[in-house]
Order: structure tokens, then C-alpha cells, then sequence
């Protein structure tokens, strides 16, 4: 930090010192000190729940330290709102882009600006920028109707828009093909070079060590290290951000694959929902002993094929979907797990698990219809049998590494990672031939993701057809051994894992194999 | 007087009070707040109103006595919901219930006394121009008021900031209040908005359609103002299309009626009900209809978060 300081007095921007924030007994930063500095892009590394997010909303002016201070130029300075931190020539660019589907680009836009920077023709400049920053929009254009991609731009034009000093980014590539995320790297490299400073959050290393000049990393609220990403690699930055070295999930080769137990022929589903996607002749087929990754960007038709295939949607007359031989479009969630399926949605709360309920009613909720020979549960028709549950809440709980406050605690209380490995958990428990796990580790903390990796990867290596959905390529890449991509609702053929690189990937994602791009491109 | 022109009259007579308590409930639920107690707020209207008017001999006091009256039911539905975190849904049935009660009791007094009705407009040579005179240039101040405040609400709403920032607190108001927007103030304004205007539907009734306060005498019309507002899918033009409908459907049912063509009465006034349904429905297959104009927070109370 001194010498820092030092050398370079006058570039140094913003400058937070031993600066903590309590949330009650618990801190979230515990007295960090960080120096941005201009022209250069700054990591920002952690886990979840390291307190990136938490010092990033103090420098932003959403929250309030609960003791240390921000210098911005040299200046004490106390950044009491987000438009305070505007003024002073901080933007940020959320990873939750907080835009109003029913509003145009250009209201949008107008909505975040500040009145000076409302004057004239916004649409004309909104257009003008974005062209000259290779972010092209149009500011007529319904937010609802863009790309998750096209919705960031709207963050960064609108950023740019008021000519910030420092921009922040959290997490700003979780939601792009690996295209779009260059693209981004260009413009922000652009940004640096004309004297802009960005704040860049990720847990994406190989990100960092491209675009990044210094990196900050956090462990529990603490610091743990500040870093020259050129020099580590990103094994070391993950030692770091982790505290341990972390585990490698150990895959043998699949050469035990047997029977197709999950097959999808030319399914056409349309949405159900006013903003969902249409499925269009979706085939796919996983077999005993495989794991198939579906890879593609959120919100591209990956809910609807879950719901379908887990029969949250039943389509009786159909017969798109083949579970272990059987027709089961017409089952419901119950009957398609009695046949031997297990599902795992993309969302913990609400979706996965119920909130105020114990972890055994948890438990009881997904496996209250079929009587499991394999974990001897035994529901019988007349009451519950609580020890059961308690006991099989025990044995996930330990399987599983489930940490928690008591034995059978409330699902709520349980933090991201420990609800994702019981529900995990609940589901492998059964020992299912077929299993479908929608993004099995977002927002997962790294050693939780290696042990449910480990447990999915083990689960196929015992005759089990697994399908995956994550947009994680590097998790896709790790369990993979057959890789579809999905886009606007169109699935890809299915290829060898190691007949596929990154970037084919990418242009997949993107839409090159759909059929009616292809169409209407010609 | 022609029959038609008489008819036409009784149509603008019934369809402005709707329009009235509507054209506010409109602003309230764009705002994203669903405020069930029109009725109870209009009601409140009618008696102070009422009240005002037959202790000052003024009917204008009276319509500014119902105003507040209006506001002063609907802060109370304000400080429930917006502060108190309430449910909406239930908070506007109660002060439906409230506002009927409260006015039998202050009203009880007013029963059977004269009233003073709010005279009509009179422009020299044009209210007594032929046909078209009295329709367009001889009718009652609040009918002029309740087209003015339709036209106003339809430009606040699309082509001010003041609209934009309303459109975006009943859109996401998490994300309003990111921004910095502050969205129960917000809430609070259009709220007291739609108080104001159910008020003036209230005044209205008790000082122009019959000059004198019966109990209930508001007879579902705040159900029916509510009723129109999903039918108008959010847009002041069709609102006030919807309801000149509504009251033109409801009067040409009376004048049938008269005339011995045998229409249950029930069925009429089941129409503006029905017609919501289809609406409802017809906006359930359009996306991008269903998409552009219903707040997606209608009726989710707002907590900030620190």
C-alpha cells in the first residue's frame, strides 16, 4: 500500500482506508484498504460472500461504512447515495442490471441520469456513443424485447454516458457468450487508455489475468492479498480467494456407457409464460454412465426445458420425451421421479426448497410420492414417519457436508452454498438413473461446487444418465463428456466434450446453429 | 329538447363520475398500488360534499370539501399500505367498508334535506346554438374537469418525467429505488391523486346527478370504475372511451327498459363486469399488450431495504 501511494501519488483515484462495515455481530469488511488508481483496471477477487459486493456498495454510496474512510482524489469524502457517488464521476454497472422491461432504451436511460445530462437530443446521443464504443443500440427499442447482452450495453452507455472517472463492474461476463465478453474487453481497454479507472469484480481468473493490471483479493470480509494478476496464474489466485487449494473433481473415462435412459425427439413446446421462450424441435439423449452439458446463455429456453422435462409441465398426447424407455410426457413430477428421475431446478429458495420449512419437510417434499427401495424410505400411507426423515436429514447432512445451526434446521437459515448441497444431496440420496441439475453450482462457493461436481460426476460413473444445464463453461468442461448448446429455444446437435473449444461454443451460443437464423440470414 | 340529445345528456350524466373515479385509479395502479376502496372513497366524497354544499349554500365548496374529503380516505389508505406495509388488497376493501359506514353516520342528518345542485355552464350563444349546444357547451363544470384531467393524465403520462418516473415505480420499483426515485413518495402523490378524483366522482353524485345524499347512494360505480381501468388496459383514451360505454350501455338499457323491451336489470349491470373479463382476457393472449401497460408491481407493497 505505502510504496504504492508513494510512487504515484497523483493517479491514485479513489482510495479506501481500514474502512469495516457490521451488518449486527457480523462483519462484512473487516478494515480493508484498497487504492485505484487511473488508467488501470483493478480486480476485485473473493468468493461469495468475501465482501466484494459489500465494499463495492460503500465506494457507491448504498451503504454506509461503519467505520474507516474514502478518499476520491485525494479528498476525504463521505458518499452518502448512489447520485452522490455519480456526481463525484463513480459509475457502476450492476451484475442485477436494474432496467424496466416496459420502458424503452432511451427512458431508461433518462431515468438513471442526472437532469444536466437530460438536456437536448438523449436518443441522438444515446445512438452516437454507443455506435463510437462499439456498443450498438437502439434507443427506441423495448428493453424487454433485448439480449441480456444488449442490456448490459444499456448499464455501460448509460455509465458512459455521464463520462465517469471510475467505472465498476460486478461480474460483468456471467451473462455473455465468450464473444460478447471480448467485445467488452476491447471497450473497457479503450476506456483505460482515455484515462477512465475500472473496478472489476469477478471470480473469473482468466478474465482477470487478461484485462486486469492489479488485483485485490478477499477473504471473509478480511483482505488476504493484493496481487499483480500478470504474474500469478490462476491457480495461485484461486489458492488465494479459497484459503486451501481446491479440490480437483477426479473424472474417469466414461467407457461404461450403456443404455439411452433420457431421450428428447423433436420437441416443440410453446411458452407459457408472456416472456418465456418457445422450445423448437429440441433432440437430445443421454445414456447410462453419460453426462450431457447443455451450455447456453440464461433466458434462452433452459427453464422451459427443465419444466418440461421434469414434468413441471405435462403435455398429455405427446410423445417428445422418453424416460427409461417410456413415454412420460403425459406424467406428472411425482410419477416421472417413481420411474427413477430426480430434478434439480436452477433456483435454492422457493423453487428447490421451501423457505420456512425444516430441512425434513424439505426432504418429505420431493420424496413423499415414491417409496425409494435404495435409501429403504418408507412413507407409508398413514402418517409420516419423522425418525425416517430425521435420519436420512443426517445422512445428507453428513454425505453432503451440509453445515448448519442445528439438525433440522429451517431451510432458510442456511447459507447458498450448504442449501444447494442438501438439495443436491436430497436428490443423488436416491440414487437416480436419470438425473436433470439446472445449473448445479451458481452462486455456489468453490469448495461446494468441487463436492458437487464430485457427487454428480461419481453418481454417472455408476450407470446414472445425468443432464446438465449451466452456463458455467469451465464446470461444463470439467464434467462434461457429451456438449449441446441451446439458443433462442433451438438446441444444438450433441458433440464429443473434447471434440469442442471455447470459442465454437461461443459462436453456438450466439445462434450459429440455429436453423432459422440461418434462414432468414441468407 | 330531442329525445336524442336528452339521451346523449343522460349518458354523459352517468358515464363522468365513472370516468372520474377511474381516470385517478388509473394514475394509483400505474403508480403500482391497487386501491380497492374507491367506493368507500367517492362515498366519503358524496357526504362531505353534500354536507359542505347544504351548510354554505356553495355548491363549489362542496366540490372542494369532497375533494378533500376524497384525499383525506385515501391518505388513510396511503398510511396503511405505504407505510404500515399493509396488504392493498385488504386495506382497500376495508376502506371501502370504512367510507360506507362513516358516510351513513355523518350523512345521517343530511337525509331528505334540499341540496344544491352545480349549475350547469352557460356560454352566451354557444349553449343555445341548436343540437349541439347544451351537449357540448352547456353541461356541468366536472364534466369539463373529468375530460380536462383524462387529457392531462394521458400527457403526464408519456411525454413528462413526471410520467416516466410514475411508469417506472409501478414497472420494477426495486429498481426505481436504486435509481434514487423515491418510491413511496411517489406512491403517496398518485394515491392522494386517485382520492382527489374519486372525491370529485363523489361530489359528483351527491351534487349533480341527484342534488341530496342517500345512504350508499354511490351504488357499485367505484366496483365499475375499477372494473374499468383493466379494461382500459392502463390507457386514459380507452378509459375514457370504456367509460362513456359503460354509462351509454347502462342508460340505453333504462331507456329499453322503459320502453318495455325486456332486459333483466341484473344483466346490465353484470355488463361492465363481463366486459372487464373479456378484456382480461383478450389482454392475457397479447404479449406485448399485457407487456407495455400493466404495471408488473401492481399491488406488491415496497420495503426498502435498509
Amino acid at each position: 500500500m505505502l510504496h504504492k501511494s508513494n510512487n504515484d501519488a497523483q493517479s491514485t483515484l479513489l482510495q479506501v482506508k481500514n474502512i469495516s462495515k457490521k451488518f449486527g455481530d457480523f462483519y462484512a469488511n473487516d478494515t480493508l484498504n484498497l487504492s485505484i488508481e487511473t488508467g488501470k483496471v483493478h480486480a476485485l477477487l473473493g468468493e461469495n460472500g468475501a465482501g466484494k459486493s459489500t465494499l463495492v456498495k460503500m465506494m457507491y454510496g448504498a451503504l454506509q461504512p461503519t467505520s474507516g474512510s474514502i478518499h476520491w482524489q485525494g479528498q476525504h469524502v463521505s458518499i452518502d447515495s448512489p447520485a452522490h457517488a455519480r456526481n463525484l464521476g463513480i459509475g457502476m454497472v450492476f451484475q442485477h442490471f436494474s432496467l424496466f422491461e416496459a420502458l424503452t432504451v432511451a427512458e431508461n436511460i433518462s431515468l438513471a441520469l442526472p437532469a444536466q445530462l437530460r438536456q437536448g437530443d438523449l436518443s441522438q446521443r444515446i445512438a452516437d456513443l454507443s455506435q463510437d464504443y462499439g456498443l450498438p443500440l437502439n434507443p427506441a427499442a423495448l428493453v424487454a424485447d433485448l439480449s441480456v447482452g444488449e442490456r448490459q450495453r444499456i448499464e455501460i452507455v448509460r455509465c458512459l454516458l455521464q463520462q465517469p472517472k471510475l467505472l465498476i463492474m460486478d461480474e460483468p461476463t456471467a451473462v455473455l457468450t465468450p464473444q460478447e465478453a471480448q467485445a467488452l474487453f476491447s471497450t473497457l481497454r479503450r476506456l483505460v487508455e482515455e484515462g477512465c479507472a475500472v473496478l472489476y469484480i469477478s471470480h473469473r481468473l482468466e478474465e482477470v489475468k487478461q484485462i486486469c493490471h492489479d488485483a485485490t483479493i478477499l477473504r471473509h470480509g478480511k483482505l488476504v492479498a493484493e496481487v499483480d494478476p500478470q504474474v500469478e496464474t490462476a491457480a495461485t489466485l484461486a489458492q488465494l480467494m479459497v484459503g486451501a487449494s481446491v479440490h480437483q473433481v477426479s473424472r474417469d473415462a466414461n467407457d461404461q456407457v450403456g443404455d439411452v435412459l433420457l431421450e428428447l425427439s423433436h420437441l416443440y413446446k410453446g411458452s407459457s409464460t408472456p416472456f418465456g421462450v418457445d422450445l423448437v424441435d429440441v433432440n437430445l439423449q443421454v445414456k447410462s454412465g453419460e453426462i450431457l452439458a447443455i451450455a447456453g446463455v440464461a433466458g434462452n429456453g433452459q427453464g422451459e426445458l427443465f419444466s418440461v422435462i421434469s414434468g413441471e409441465e405435462c403435455n398429455p398426447n405427446q410423445n417428445f420425451i422418453s424416460l427409461l424407455g417410456q413415454i412420460s410426457d403425459g406424467l406428472n413430477i411425482n410419477q416421472r421421479r417413481c420411474l427413477g428421475a430426480a430434478f434439480v431446478p436452477e433456483e435454492r429458495m422457493g423453487h428447490s426448497a421451501v423457505e420456512h420449512l425444516s430441512l425434513t419437510d424439505n426432504i418429505l417434499l420431493s420424496r413423499h410420492a415414491c417409496i425409494d427401495t435404495e435409501s429403504s424410505l418408507d412413507l407409508g400411507w398413514l402418517g409420516i414417519d419423522r425418525n425416517q426423515l430425521a435420519h436420512l436429514n443426517k445422512v445428507i447432512g453428513i454425505d453432503y457436508d451440509v453445515r448448519k445451526s442445528k439438525e433440522d434446521a429451517i431451510a432458510g437459515s442456511l447459507s447458498g452454498g450448504n442449501l444447494q448441497k442438501f438439495v443436491v444431496g436430497r436428490e443423488l440420496n436416491r440414487q437416480p438413473k436419470v438425473l436433470v441439475i439446472n445449473q448445479p453450482t451458481w452462486g455456489v462457493d468453490a469448495g461446494a461446487a468441487a463436492l458437487i461436481r464430485q457427487a454428480v460426476v461419481d453418481l454417472s460413473r455408476q450407470g446414472s444418465a445425468i443432464l446438465i444445464i449451466s452456463q458455467d463453461l469451465d464446470e461444463i468442461f470439467e464434467l462434461a463428456d457429451t456438449i449441446a448448446v441451446m439458443s433462442r429455444g433451438q438446441l444444438s446437435p450433441t458433440y464429443a466434450a473434447g471434440d469442442l473449444s471455447r470459442e465454437q461454443i461461443g459462436l453456438m451460443m450466439a445462434g450459429s446453429h440455429e436453423r432459422s437464423a440461418q434462414g432468414s440470414g441468407a | 329538447m330531442s329525445p336524442y340529445e336528452a339521451i346523449l345528456l343522460t349518458i354523459i350524466t352517468a358515464s363522468t363520475p365513472l370516468l372520474l373515479a377511474a381516470i385517478g385509479e388509473l394514475v394509483v395502479e400505474r403508480s403500482g398500488v391497487l386501491n380497492l376502496g374507491i367506493e368507500g372513497m367517492m362515498v366519503m366524497g358524496a357526504v362531505c360534499g353534500f354536507a359542505a354544499a347544504h351548510v354554505t349554500g356553495s355548491a363549489w365548496l362542496g366540490v372542494i370539501a369532497a375533494t378533500f374529503a376524497g384525499i383525506a380516505t385515501s391518505l388513510l389508505f396511503g398510511l396503511l399500505t405505504q407505510t404500515l406495509m399493509t396488504n392493498q388488497v385488504a386495506t382497500g376493501l376495508a376502506i371501502t367498508l370504512l367510507g360506507l359506514g362513516l358516510s351513513g353516520l355523518i350523512g345521517s342528518g343530511f337525509v331528505g334535506l334540499p341540496g344544491v345542485k352545480l349549475a350547469n355552464v352557460s356560454i352566451p350563444w354557444l349553449s343555445d346554438l341548436p343540437y349541439v349546444g347544451r351537449l357540448v357547451f352547456g353541461q356541468d363544470p366536472l364534466v369539463y374537469i373529468s375530460i380536462a384531467l383524462t387529457v392531462g393524465v394521458a400527457y403526464v403520462l408519456n411525454h413528462t418525467r413526471v410520467g416516466l418516473i410514475i411508469r417506472a415505480v409501478g414497472q420494477n420499483h426495486a429498481s426505481a429505488h436504486a435509481l434514487g426515485y423515491r418510491v413511496i413518495a411517489v406512491r403517496y402523490a398518485c394515491i392522494a391523486f386517485g382520492g382527489a378524483t374519486s372525491g370529485l366522482a363523489g361530489a359528483y353524485l351527491s351534487l349533480v346527478y341527484t342534488p341530496q345524499w342517500i345512504e350508499n347512494m354511490t351504488a357499485g360505480r367505484g366496483w365499475i370504475a375499477l372494473a374499468l381501468v383493466v379494461f382500459s388496459t392502463w390507457l386514459p383514451a380507452r378509459l375514457a372511451a370504456g367509460a362513456y360505454l359503460f354509462g351509454g350501455v347502462w342508460i340505453l338499457g333504462l331507456y329499453a327498459q322503459g320502453m318495455g323491451v325486456g332486459i333483466p336489470s341484473q344483466l346490465l349491470s353484470s355488463l361492465p363486469y363481463v366486459a372487464t373479463i373479456l378484456a382480461l382476457v383478450i389482454i392475457s393472449t397479447n404479449r406485448r399488450l399485457s407487456l407495455i401497460n400493466t404495471p408488473a408491481s401492481l399491488g406488491q407493497g415496497f420495503v426498502p431495504d435498509r
